[in-house]
């Protein structure tokens, strides 16, 4: 760890530069391993309708874990982090919309849906 | 004309930026534009999954228990050991350790490989049982088996543009180790490192999604198989 700290003295001034130590990434690798087999677990037991909902939500969290430490943007500028929101946003629209939509069809008793 | 040679450091800031951070930054940022393109490229197949599968569920619960569940979460393991092997390496490079950063991408680039072979694997398993759709497509068992080819369809289609993404990356990771075996990177600048790391992160994303939802529909059915 001395190099480490070496390392962030040498650029205090620096905040991109942060370097995460090794422990967070061996944690949240653990944490992922995990994650994948109790999701595939998870998947034989029947949950009904929820068995979507455990297996999406287990891969979100994933997923959350891999964009905010390996890739850096916990620690990234702040613009980082609004293109990456927005970029969501607009994913969350495209599913969402267009599933509200099929989703709905049925409820309106219109011939031909 | 004898140009006078500049040690590689000092010209890794090009002039148009103020500094070395607002340099990182700007590659960040534009690296993560060019990532959020490539969520809405794979959106596109995600919403088209979503969409067959609520008009079709009990054809692509029976159709996706043809997958193998064990393969599946070996090779999503493999693939999160690579995001830890390509995290270290972007770590090493922060800190100059040279050797360290080539043995890590090498071990991204290795264990990316395991994870390709298993899937050609997975789809020579499928070629020869017929559920690739086409004319001799055929699902042994299926619930409404006449809408189990959309499922196989996105299968092949998902995981397919996965494995394209995960090929360029291995010609960009080949590159990649090596100019860092001639010591292109160092401590203070290794952008290229660092954004390739958000690349094959991104990639180990789509799968994160890919491997509950192509593999893990009504399982109970089947159980641990």
């Amino acid at each position: 760890m001395a190099h480490h700290d070496n390392h962030m003295a040498d650029h205090s001034e620096n905040h991109s530069e942060h370097i995460v130590p090794v422990r967070v990434y061996i944690l949240v690798f653990l944490t992922l391993i995990v994650m994948t087999w109790v999701t595939a677990f998870v998947s034989t037991v029947d949950l009904g309708r929820l068995n979507v909902f455990v297996a999406l939500s287990i891969a979100i969290f994933k997923a959350s874990l891999v964009i905010l430490f390996f890739m850096h943007v916990k620690y990234g500028a702040r613009l980082t982090k609004f293109i990456v929101l927005a970029g969501l946003y607009w994913l969350i629209l495209l599913l969402f919309i267009a599933m509200v939509d099929l989703w709905t069809r049925g409820w309106m008793g219109v011939p031909g849906r | 004309m004898a140009s006078p040679t500049i040690p590689h450091e000092e010209v890794t800031l090009r002039h148009h930026f103020a500094n070395d951070e607002q340099q990182k930054d700007a590659s960040t940022i534009g690296m993560w534009v060019f990532l959020v393109t490539e969520i809405m490229f794979f959106g596109g197949l995600f919403l088209a999954y979503f969409a067959y599968r609520q008009a079709y569920p009990a054809a692509f619960a029976s159709a996706s228990n043809k997958t193998n569940l064990w393969l599946g979460a070996a090779n999503t393991t493999v693939l999160i050991c690579s995001s830890l092997t390509m995290a270290m390496a972007v770590h090493s490079a922060a800190l100059g350790k040279r050797k360290l950063l080539v043995a890590f991408l090498v071990a991204t680039l290795l264990l990316g490989g395991v994870f390709l072979g298993v899937k050609a694997y997975e789809y020579h398993d499928k070629w020869v049982h017929h559920e690739v759709p086409g004319a001799h497509f055929e699902c042994e068992g299926c619930v409404d088996a006449g809408h189990a080819p959309l499922f196989f369809s996105l299968y092949f289609g998902m995981t397919g543009l996965h494995a394209t993404h995960m090929l360029v990356g291995f010609v960009i990771l080949v590159i990649l180790i090596v100019q860092s075996a001639k010591g292109k990177y160092t401590a203070k600048w290794h952008t290229p490192i660092e954004m390739f790391g958000l690349y094959w992160h991104f990639v180990d994303i789509v799968w994160i999604f890919l491997f509950p939802l192509l593999y893990l529909i009504d399982r109970s059915k089947t159980g641990l198989k």
